[in-house]
């Protein structure tokens, strides 16, 4: 005979010693299925048939069960289970995870148990023990049922133990074959007008032929009811026709409402009160036949709790669920799926306070859910309620996947008073649910390892050390996690030059991008200021309502590392203002049909961020050493009018003396004081993003005209960023290249950056290619490397450093930055953002040689 | 990067039997991290000049084995070029047999006291020139001090942490030296090497005869040692008479001792007994002073420190010795690493939460977020704050008007700020406060620290 077990199933075997549950486990069952009693007492005391290590024994056998449940993973307990106490664990055990509970009795008589146990050659069970197992278990075996088993198999002859085969069956509400697209509509409640009214605007057709209906799409869209069609409203039964018709021709699918399920039992003849709208239904009913009744109480009965769609990314369900509940079967998911959970305390309009499941929740899965009415739907932790309260006398709304649009028709009268009133139907000038919501993150999605998925190189894996050394950073450095949306990457400096002199030299830069494939390249000046980031907002509106910011401010400065960039208020908001008033009136808020725009930019002078590094380790260096050198000088030439040889040491000396005021003269030109505004020059490179879009699909010609654009309505702050463009496979553009290299460090600029002419780069093989590489000129690297860099001797040995773990770094880096900024713009909910904020800054902290 | 030597004794050549260097060569030792070079820029009957000459190269110290922390972490240093402790290094490597006060040729010389200058062409001092002044006057040196701006094209950015200084006395040669050897390392006050238990040995050995009576010789051992407490101690200690050992040198010798913060603690102690509490938070518990007295109170019966810092929830646990308390006590304690401006749901369902001195080290903007996450989250039936009452500041010598007492605090509240935040918050989140003062109060200013008991309604 061949069963049917459901996926979902905890499998109990059950039978005394010697009734070959091992062997009929390893035959049926995969091994990593089966969790054995006898293997977990080897396990910890290296004897299976040590009966001391019971204990212990089970209580690994439960730890890697939970684990098993947990993951949604069929497994099967092999051991005698034939006490009630132990099989009263397991079914407990089953319920907490929502599993379906399978007993398989292997119930042989006592006398082929003896035999059995006598020809077993690695153990003998004694008789008494075998017929006290008996007499424990045969009592229990009509009660099995009852006990909480949803099936039992009962096996009593060896010939219909050899005679078993098994099937896994996927549960009613595994749709994860179904990929769509959907259009899921929320509470119908009989408003038959509106819902064909939706329909309609959503590209259906619906045909009556031979008095059934027929859905048609031209795009094959399948309609996703998420129940309470019936009660309430003026048109119930075709409501349902639609529905039952869709359903059966398979072009609709529903789920249970909490209304539906007490419409059936009524049907089924129980007694329940007639509140709720469920007169309507019924009046409505009776002026029905029969056999429809029959036929709505069959469908009534046939509706599952909630469906699992496309491959596990979509759930569908009433009152929304859990996602430890998605895809399982049992009474607490079905009561979830249908009345959501209450937290026992009542409103004061009497209704009961629901516990916000969807605050809590943190699946991958969108659940697009109802139940509650809502004045307009929103977004939380990927959940979304669509119940508009059309029967109130609100809209019709259904969701549209994978497109993730919201259509609405208005209903045409309000059909049924509320008790608790709809609240407004405008999107409010405040913060949403989710910003609400995210106004405080929960530490726990930030600490211990951490494995985030980026779109442009997969999963980045950051060790638990340098979470935590972030979190230390953010919690006490950065700025507010709403604004913390980007945070830039290192950027590796060229492969290392053998030119005589020259530690790092562009030919090294083209050459790399053109190994990889890229051989359209531009470069641009490295200005020597600091990393900012920059979020500019329209008005105060806009920074609090899309970026849910309780502060009142039009957006912010921060530094490479999360910080807020002016430490004085009066400086920051006169920068922001300023820079705010440019992108107004370059137009580039309507031309990007934004109210808000991220930059990517440095900020001069260096010293503005940077004046104690450059005083007390540049100017420093440099004083002590002038310092030292004056006084060697002087001693060296009385010691020469004395005739000493000193000349070879007096020639070192000012040699390094020669090093040091070059030195100086390089850190000078980075320094400038900040008095005001007017000393502060910011140049952006990158217009990150606006509304809807990261611009990481657009190439860097584009970003400069964008950047242009700002710097030709304010010349005075902000500083262009001039471009050339290299064809790596034209000798005579590299050499352009070279020489225009020479002429900006010569001019005083720290260097220049290279890029592919597009943002996002891969090579060949599909790998993302480093999106920028540095080439730092010869007198910037001596403040890097110290005076004395060039030198011969210590050239050789700087030669030898290595890049590869800072561009590994880069890209990582760059692969979260992107990754943030799109779950900005796509509006998921801040921790997603958040994590890569905080996994650049985790990464950072990871020891990388400084000076590359 | 230089240092001379000069006498006016006569015949001033002798300095170089001294030394026992030749003043008609120049000379090359090689050092760990470089080169010294030893010659004589003078050298006649009537004056005589040595000099030592450091040729290092920030490179090999890095390289090199004798390298500290901080210069590790960086290239691009001072440390070459200036009078640092490489340059004790070389005084003891170079004039080694000076410095024991030992001469063949002339036995009597090195304890003779004959004129002395020492020029030290850099001197860095991070306390500027009245630290070199403290260490070197008491001595007996007519001590001079020339000043120079850090960079002469940003006059702004002040004068420079270097001097030039010489030094002036009638002097043995070899007490100069041991001088020499013993302070300047401790105006350097950042030791290239990782300080070792054998440096007490040799601070004792070379400060033998002038440094107990030296009446900054508490200064002197700390900074020696490298801020090291311990050894700070033991060398104190094992100084002869007169000295008095025993004396906290916790926060530096020369800092005033702080009863305040005990005050504090006791303050919150009574408070939380008072409240019958018995499972207790320390949030932002820092290296868990608090912590360590509540641990006393068997009251208590679960403690749990909080804090921001990994770094700093190790010392908490070295300080606490939760490796070594016998188990029942240090079951009752915990260190959590964790941050105030999260929820975290590992806080909720205490009794108390004590938090002390922190929130000013939170940035303002994300103190809506603290307290959320501990009145609205947390939720523990009593909770302390205690922060700086900024108006007190004025009473403390050191600060200026606009100075706050610590450099990582976000801000400091005065009085009325404080009772408004507290009282904002009780009132969003359903709490009663009270708030009172701790440490002497100043009719007018008020106490040094405030303190808010918020009670669950």
């Amino acid at each position: 005979m061949t069963v049917n077990i459901p996926e979902l199933s905890l499998v109990v075997l059950i039978g005394a010693s010697g009734s070959g549950k091992t062997r009929f486990a390893q035959q049926h069952f995969q091994s990593s299925e089966i969790l054995s009693s006898d293997a977990c007492r080897a396990m910890v005391s290296d004897d299976e048939t040590n009966q001391e290590a019971t204990h212990d024994a089970f209580d690994v056998l439960y730890y890697i069960a939970r684990k098993r449940l947990e993951r949604g993973r069929l497994t099967v307990i092999d051991a005698t289970n034939v006490e009630t106490r132990a099989r009263h664990s397991l079914i407990a055990l089953g319920r907490e995870y929502h599993f379906l509970m399978t007993a398989i009795v292997l119930n042989l008589p006592e006398n082929v148990l003896i035999e059995r146990n006598k020809i077993r050659d690695d153990r003998h069970i004694p008789h008494n023990v075998v017929h006290r197992q008996l007499r424990a278990l045969t009592p229990s075996l009509s009660r099995l049922r009852r006990e909480g088993f949803h099936q039992v198999i009962m096996l009593s002859s060896e010939d219909e133990i050899d005679g078993f085969k098994w099937k896994r069956q996927p549960l009613w509400n595994n749709k994860t074959h179904e990929h769509g697209p959907f259009d899921i509509v929320g509470d119908v409640h009989g408003c038959f007008d509106e819902l064909q009214a939706l329909t309609g605007k959503l590209g259906y057709r619906l045909l009556r032929i031979d008095g059934r209906y027929h859905i048609e799409h031209p795009q094959n869209r399948k309609l996703i009811f998420l129940g309470d069609l019936v009660d309430r409203g003026p048109g119930i039964m075709e409501v349902l026709r639609l529905v039952m018709d869709g359903v059966d021709e398979g072009s609709a699918l529903a789920v249970m409402g909490n209304h539906e399920s007490k419409l059936l039992q009524k049907i089924q003849g129980r007694d329940v009160t007639l509140s709720h709208g469920l007169r309507q239904s019924l009046e409505q009913l009776d002026q029905e036949p029969a056999d429809f009744t029959k036929r709505v109480k069959d469908f009534l009965d046939s509706l599952v709790s909630h469906y699992v769609l496309d491959g596990g990314r979509l759930v569908v369900a009433h009152a929304g669920l859990p996602e430890s509940m998605h895809g399982r079967g049992s009474a607490r998911v079905r009561n979830f799926a249908l009345y959501g959970e209450t937290t026992g305390e009542t409103d004061e309009f009497g209704l009961p306070i629901r516990y916000n499941w969807a605050s809590d929740y943190r699946g991958k899965a969108i659940v697009v859910y109802g139940h509650t009415p809502v004045p307009y739907p929103q977004w939380l932790n990927r959940t979304l309620n669509i119940d508009t309260g059309c029967v109130f006398g609100g809209q019709l709304t259904a969701f549209r996947y994978p497109e993730k649009e919201l259509m609405a028709v208005p209903a045409l009268k309000t059909y049924f008073d509320p008790i608790r009133p709809l609240g407004t139907r405008t999107e409010s000038e405040s913060v949403n649910l989710q910003q609400e919501h995210d106004s405080l993150l929960d530490i726990a999605d930030f600490m211990g390892q951490k494995r985030i998925h980026t779109r442009l190189i997969g999963d980045v894996v950051i060790p638990e050390e340098n979470t935590s050394a972030a979190l230390e950073t953010l919690s006490r450095y950065a700025v507010s996690p709403q604004w913390l949306i980007y945070l830039p990457p290192t950027m590796s400096p060229a492969e290392t030059s053998t030119l005589p002199g020259i530690l790092e030299h562009p030919r090294e830069a083209f050459s790399y991008f053109h190994t990889q494939g890229v051989s359209h390249l531009i470069c641009e000046p490295k200005h020597m200021g600091s990393r900012a980031v920059v979020i500019v907002c329209r008005d105060e509106k806009t920074s609090r309502v899309r970026f849910g910011v309780s502060e009142e401010s039009t957006g912010i400065v921060y530094t490479r590392t999360g910080r807020k960039f002016f430490t004085y208020p009066e400086l920051d908001s006169q920068v922001l203002e300023r820079i705010r008033e440019a992108v107004e009136r370059s137009g580039l808020f309507t031309l990007l049909k934004s109210d808000w725009l991220m930059l990517d930019a440095e900020i001069m002078p260096w010293s503005l961020k940077a004046e104690e590094l450059l005083k007390e380790q540049y100017a420093g260096l440099g004083r002590a050493a002038l310092m030292g050198f004056d006084a060697a000088e002087t001693a060296f030439s009385r010691a020469q009018e004395r005739g000493l040889a000193l000349s070879e040491l007096a020639e070192r000396f000012s040699g390094k003396k020669a090093r040091v005021e070059q030195f100086i003269q390089t850190y000078r030109r980075y320094s400038w004081p900040v008095r005001g505004i007017g000393d502060i020059k910011l140049a952006p490179f990158h217009l990150l993003a606006s509304e809807g879009e990261v611009h990481s699909g657009r190439d860097h010609l584009w970003h400069l005209d964008m950047i242009r654009r700002l710097s030709a309505v304010d010349p005075g702050l902000f500083q262009d960023t001039k471009a050339v463009q290299i064809d790596t496979n034209d000798q005579k553009s590299i050499a352009q290249g070279v020489k225009w290299w020479e002429e900006l460090t010569e001019q005083g600029y720290e260097g220049m950056v290279v890029k592919p002419l597009f943002y996002i780069a891969r090579n060949s093989r599909g790998k993302l290619v480093q999106p920028a590489i540095k080439v730092r000129g010869r007198e910037y690297l001596r403040i890097i490397y110290g005076p004395d860099y060039t030198a011969d001797d210590n050239l050789a040995n700087l030669r030898q450093r290595f890049v590869g773990t800072k561009r590994r770094m880069a890209l990582r880096e760059f692969a979260l930055g992107i990754e943030g900024l799109n779950r900005f713009v796509d509006r998921e909910p801040l921790r997603r953002v958040h994590e890569c904020a905080q996994g650049v800054l985790a990464l950072e902290s990871e020891g990388v040689d400084s000076r590359l | 990067m230089i240092l001379t030597i000069t006498t006016t004794y006569r015949p001033a050549t002798d300095l170089g039997f001294l030394l026992h260097k030749h003043p008609d060569k120049v000379q090359t030792f090689p050092l760990p991290f470089g080169h010294a070079h030893v010659f004589f820029p003078e050298a006649d009957e009537d004056r005589c000049t040595a000099a030592l000459l450091l040729d290092i190269d920030s490179l090999d110290i890095v390289r090199s084995k004798a390298q500290g922390r901080k210069m590790a972490g960086h290239y691009v240093n001072d440390r070459p070029y200036t009078i640092s402790s490489f340059m004790a290094v070389a005084i003891a490597k170079v004039f080694g047999t000076a410095l024991s006060g030992h001469c063949r040729a002339r036995e009597a010389l090195p304890d003779q006291a004959i004129p002395l200058q020492a020029h030290l062409s850099v001197l860095p001092s991070d306390e500027g020139e009245p630290l070199i002044r403290r260490i070197f006057e008491p001595l007996g040196y007519e001590v001079e001090v020339q000043k120079t701006l850090l960079d002469p094209a940003f006059a702004e950015w002040g004068e420079a942490p270097y001097y030039a200084v010489t030094l002036r006395a009638v002097i043995s040669l070899h007490r100069l030296l041991n001088h020499l050897y013993v302070l300047i390392p401790v105006l350097d006050n950042d030791k290239h090497y990782y300080i070792a238990d054998d440096e007490v040995a040799k601070l004792l050995q070379h400060g033998k005869g002038w440094l107990n009576s030296h009446p900054e010789r508490e200064t002197i051992s700390w900074r020696y040692l490298k801020h090291n407490s311990r050894l700070t101690q033991t060398a104190l200690s094992r100084m002869a008479y007169g000295s008095q050992a025993g004396s906290s040198p916790e926060e530096g010798p020369s800092h005033r001792p702080v009863p305040l913060r005990e005050q504090r603690i006791q303050t919150v102690l009574d408070v939380l007994k008072a409240s019958e509490v018995s499972r207790i938070l320390d949030l932002g518990c820092g290296e868990g002073e608090l912590l360590r007295h509540l641990i006393q109170e068997p009251v208590f019966n679960e403690l749990v420190g909080v804090d921001v810092s990994l770094a700093t929830l190790a010392k908490a646990k070295d300080r606490l010795h939760l490796d070594t308390l016998p188990e029942r006590q240090s079951r009752r304690v915990k260190l959590w690493h964790g941050s105030l401006i999260y929820r975290d749901r590992r806080l909720e369902g205490f009794d108390a939460a004590t938090v002390t001195e922190v929130i000013e080290h939170i940035e303002p903007a994300l103190l809506p977020a603290f307290d959320r996450a501990l009145f609205e989250f947390a939720r523990p039936r009593v909770v302390i704050v205690t922060t700086p009452n900024r108006e007190y500041n004025r009473l403390f010598e050191s600060l200026g008007p606009d100075t706050l007492r610590h450099a990582d605090h976000r801000f400091e509240w005065t009085r009325q700020q404080f009772t408004d935040w507290a009282e904002q918050a009780a009132a969003q989140f359903g709490y009663q406060v009270r708030i009172q003062g701790i440490g002497p109060e100043d009719p007018v200013l008020g106490s040094p620290t405030q303190m808010g008991v918020f009670q669950r309604k």
